[in-house]
């Protein structure tokens, strides 16, 4: 091959290469391993994990850890999807183009809204991405977030926000209830704000019912109303689209992928149709459309691509370029395999169990769930009011082999010594109530002082 | 020709299959006894929160979805199908080792916000893919949260901009990133997202970083240079060390674009030619599936003097030996993700690394250069096509062709070229890019394709030359053999036509029929 080209030595081809610059040494990595050497070397480390599928944790917090039916992964897994990559060339392509059509479909279907685009890396920079799309499209510079938002999500925003200069402020909440403050929201809205966003149900697990009203205030200034949603929330609860969002996020990642320590998650992103919104859009879109030439077929391309980094450069609407696509593609077979029915009654299954849970949480003496009194879905905050630290109740639960929520006293101390617990289908009544008996005799027994 | 014809199902959308009823999968019966203290659902949801129509999402069986995606999987090319030469995107061989790992339990299940005594493998293997990329870019310190290149590229120019306001403390005033006009897309597109001012550098008349435009750019408003090297024509930028110089005078830092590091993992490292900061993109050098669009990661490696600026956490190591996550870094640009990045995909990475070893990776290196300089040499001599820039000097790990003289003398296109090589069972180049070349066909073999499947590669532009010259009609109606022929985009892009979900569809269907 090499003479072919008319050189002697494989050393010729890094003839560009200044001398100075080569690495004189052999790089410093192991030696290289058999396909059995790495199964030992992966197995090894993957049994100093405890993994979540024994149904004993108790987290949610940002990921969902949900049921998987086998015939998700088999389809999602076909090397023609995993070892493809983005759909330049459609005509060849026709098959992820499709899915992803449908992917943006389904996920319409269950927002209530007319666009959501080929995927963004999570929820959190999904909502950064929506925070400066508000921006571009208002041409104002403040935003506005609820105080209980996730912490994380937080942190992600306050990174894209800042380098552009956008204020990002924070509008406080019900003490009891965690709902937001409508007082302190009306405080804030002025003509600089550009939109605001709302969670569904929130971090803190309450549902933030007063989204009429929220909207009605937001679109009262101008302003666009951004929704984050648990997807799987959907299949029982009001769908963002049908509460004046502009702009809805969500993670996807509950539709069928594991939890997999935090990622690849998926950023599900949508807007109404209205195109002063669809042309800022960041990301793919999958459009149909049918061939050039008769007989016409129908056919399915990217589209609205001036939008894009590989056209637009400096001038985008974001840098995105690989995003999550077989997620995305692992959640529309998620969503068909699940159907209209299978979302509803996997709606109303997590709600039996978490309330069951907090119930029985709540019969304890000294705990109280949900500490906060608005209603929840899946996730509640477990307050431990007898001077006992959540610390301590989690570090003896992790003893007995179960998995305490998310610790709050961090992230939200005015919450005192609280933890936020998620139940879905995953969790047996046999384990839920292991897990009461186990927190009763923990908290019965004192244990530490803070 | 090679008997290529692609499967055509006239799939219809699931949408379009839904029978009211059917179903897929059954969920439990609700325990009894949970019900009862549960109470109703009215109970618990507020009423004005309840969804009042379910979804409308398609009642199908399971045997319908499975035929449904497995014929669409059926219509989708793939480095599974065939030769997928993708310029800049290093569309190699996936080793599906690297998939059983990820999936393994005590990966896949783990909940990101465990105890970390409960979750020390995962960490571990964090923190040594951490000290591999580290030793493979000749950087210190790595982080692995980005999900993607362009998102490491955010990451790495923000990790910049923080440098500049805490340590030269001119923030402000460098507001510029100098950015090659061969750059790909994201550069521009990440710098503008961390507030940066785009200041395009032209290439020389070799295609390569212009030195004496570079010297004039390079001023005390310049926060950095972007840089690939080799650059998108697939060429070293052998003046590297001058242009470290010019921008580290300057008072710029030097950022490494890794699309290309395939080419030189093992044989030269960015670290060494004075880069400060480096992303990579584990689904290109580091053999990840990319998924059809995603999942990839973009990990970034920063000297020293810059480490307290990578997002956190950090993955960190206690004196015991035990893996922590560490959030107290006030100077870091703080979290670009939700949690610590695509961890499924730094799982295969690893497995691919600790496969491959350390004279592997200098292997792919050496392979993917000799492919690459293999097809340019073959193909340069194709008529038609030229390899414009740097004539002499060897190409890394991809060309880019020039289909100028063939559009000139036949009509026929890059573009056209590129849809009748679908034809041949192989995936087209990326084409039109970079900017400079003029219909252009920019092609990375990578080193997992033989020497059969090049000259199966090459054999088909002498083809497609041969039938520019003589049938040219038949180039320009490719492709032939694929599921569908070529596809209105204008159409599709049209306000009045746009369809981007089937509730679009009905909703223009209403439209057209009232």
């Amino acid at each position: 091959m090499l003479k072919s080209t008319g050189r002697e030595n494989l050393k010729e081809l890094f003839s560009n290469i200044p001398d100075q610059f080569r690495l004189k040494r052999d790089l410093d990595l192991p030696e290289s391993h058999t396909e059995l050497e790495v199964t030992k070397r992966i197995q090894n480390l993957a049994s100093k994990n405890k993994g979540a599928d024994s149904g004993r944790v108790f987290l949610g917090a940002g990921v969902g850890l949900h049921y998987i039916p086998s015939v998700v992964p088999a389809l999602a897994g076909r090397s023609e999807f995993v070892t493809s990559y983005t759909s330049y060339q459609p005509e060849i392509s026709q098959g992820m183009l499709q899915t992803l059509f449908e992917y943006q479909s389904l996920m319409a279907e269950l927002l209530a809204v007319d666009v959501v685009n080929s995927s963004m890396y999570d929820l959190a920079s999904g909502l950064a991405e929506a925070i400066l799309m508000c921006v571009r499209v208002k041409k104002r510079t403040k935003f506005l977030v609820p105080t209980t938002m996730n912490p994380s999500h937080w942190q992600v925003i306050s990174t894209y926000t800042e380098p552009l200069g956008i204020e990002v402020e924070r509008v406080d909440y019900d003490r009891s209830t965690g709902l937001l403050s409508i007082s302190d929201l009306e405080s804030r809205l002025n003509d600089q704000i550009a939109g605001i966003y709302i969670e569904n149900p929130s971090y803190l697990g309450f549902i933030e019912s007063q989204v009429d009203r929220i909207s009605e205030l937001v679109h009262g200034i101008g302003a666009l109303l951004v929704a984050g949603v648990d997807i799987l929330s959907l299949g029982i609860m009001k769908p963002p689209g049908h509460y004046g969002a502009d702009i809805v996020v969500a993670e996807g990642q509950p539709l069928g992928t594991p939890v997999s320590f935090g990622g690849p998650l998926l950023g599900v992103f949508g807007c109404t149709g209205d195109m002063k919104l669809v042309r800022q859009l960041p990301g793919r879109l999958v459009g149909m459309t049918r061939t050039s030439e008769e007989p016409y077929e129908r056919g399915f391309v990217l589209t609205l691509s001036p939008r894009e980094q590989h056209i637009r450069r400096e001038k985008a609407t974001s840098n995105i370029c690989s995003n999550q696509a077989l997620v995305a593609v692992t959640a529309a077979v998620y969503t068909s395999v699940m159907g209209a029915a299978g979302v509803r009654r996997l709606g109303e299954n997590v709600a039996y169990n978490s309330h069951y849970a907090a119930d029985r949480l709540d019969a304890i003496p000294t705990v109280k769930a949900p500490a906060l009194k608005a209603p929840f879905w899946n996730e509640f905050v477990v307050k431990f009011e007898n001077g006992i630290s959540a610390q301590h109740v989690h570090d003896e639960l992790l003893k007995r082999g179960l998995h305490g929520g998310r610790l709050l006293s961090e992230e939200f101390p005015e919450l005192g010594e609280a933890m936020l617990l998620c139940v879905t289908e995953l969790h047996s009544k046999e384990v839920i109530d292991e897990l009461v008996s186990a927190t009763e005799e923990i908290v019965m027994s004192g244990g530490d002082s803070q | 020709m090679s008997g290529f014809r692609q499967a055509k199902w006239r799939e219809p959308l699931l949408f379009e299959m839904s029978v009211a009823g059917r179903i897929s999968h059954k969920l439990p019966q609700v325990d009894k006894e949970i019900r009862k203290i549960a109470g109703s659902i009215e109970s618990m949801i507020p009423t004005e929160m309840i969804r009042a129509q379910p979804p409308s999402l398609p009642e199908v069986s399971e045997l319908q979805i499975i035929r449904h995606f497995t014929r669409l999987s059926q219509m989708n090319f793939s480095v599974s199908s065939g030769t997928y030469p993708l310029g800049s995107c290093t569309m190699k061989y996936n080793p599906m080792i690297n998939d059983w790992a990820a999936n393994i339990s005590g990966f896949s299940w783990l909940h990101p916000l465990q105890d970390v005594s409960t979750s020390q493998g995962a960490l571990e293997l964090l923190w040594e893919l951490e000290r591999w990329l580290a030793e493979i870019t000749g950087m210190e310190a790595v982080t692995l949260q980005p999900a993607a290149g362009a998102q490491g590229e955010y990451t790495g120019v923000m990790v910049i901009r923080k440098y500049h306001e805490y340590v030269t403390q001119e923030c402000e005033q460098r507001n510029e990133m100098l950015i090659p006009d061969a750059a790909h897309g994201t550069n521009p597109a990440s710098a503008a997202m961390a507030g940066y001012k785009v200041v395009v550098l032209p290439s020389s008349a070799d295609g390569l970083v212009d030195l004496d435009a570079l010297r004039a750019a390079a001023g005390s408003r310049t926060a950095g240079l972007m840089l690939t090297n080799p650059n998108t024509i697939g060429v070293f930028e052998k003046d590297i060390g001058e242009i470290a110089e010019i921008v580290h005078d300057a008072g710029g830092l030097l950022y490494y674009d890794g699309a290309n590091l395939n080419a030189i993992m093992g044989i030269t490292r960015p670290g060494d030619m004075g880069f400060d900061v480096v992303h990579m993109n584990l689904h290109k050098s580091f053999s990840t599936p990319h998924g059809g669009g995603g999942p990839g990661a973009g990990a970034v490696g920063v000297k020293k003097n810059l480490e307290e600026f990578l997002p956190t956490p950090r993955i960190v190591r206690n004196e015991d030996g035990s893996f922590d996550l560490d959030d107290n870094l006030p100077r870091s640009i703080g979290r670009v993700h939700g949690f610590y990045g695509n961890f499924g995909v730094l799982v295969r990475a690893y497995s691919y690394i600790y496969s491959l070893g350390k004279q592997g990776m200098r292997a792919v290196a050496e392979n993917a250069v000799l492919n690459a300089n293999y097809v340019a040499h073959h193909v340069s001599r194709i008529r038609g096509f030229t390899l414009p820039y740097s004539k002499d000097a060897p190409r890394m790990h991809e060309c880019v062709i020039s289909a100028e003289e063939l559009k000139e003398e036949t009509g026929v296109t890059a573009m056209d070229v590129a849809k009748r090589l679908l034809d041949f069972g192989v995936h087209a180049p990326t084409v039109y890019f970079p900017l400079i070349v003029p219909e252009a066909l920019m092609i990375e073999p990578t080193e997992t394709e033989s020497k059969q499947d090049l000259d199966l590669f090459i054999s088909a532009l002498e083809q497609i030359s041969r039938e520019a010259y003589e049938t040219p009609e038949k180039v320009k109606g490719a492709p032939h053999m694929t599921a569908v022929s070529r596809l209105d985009e204008y159409r599709a892009a049209h306000p009045k036509t746009l369809t981007l979900s089937w509730r679009m569809f009905q909703k223009q269907s209403e439209d057209i029929e009232n």
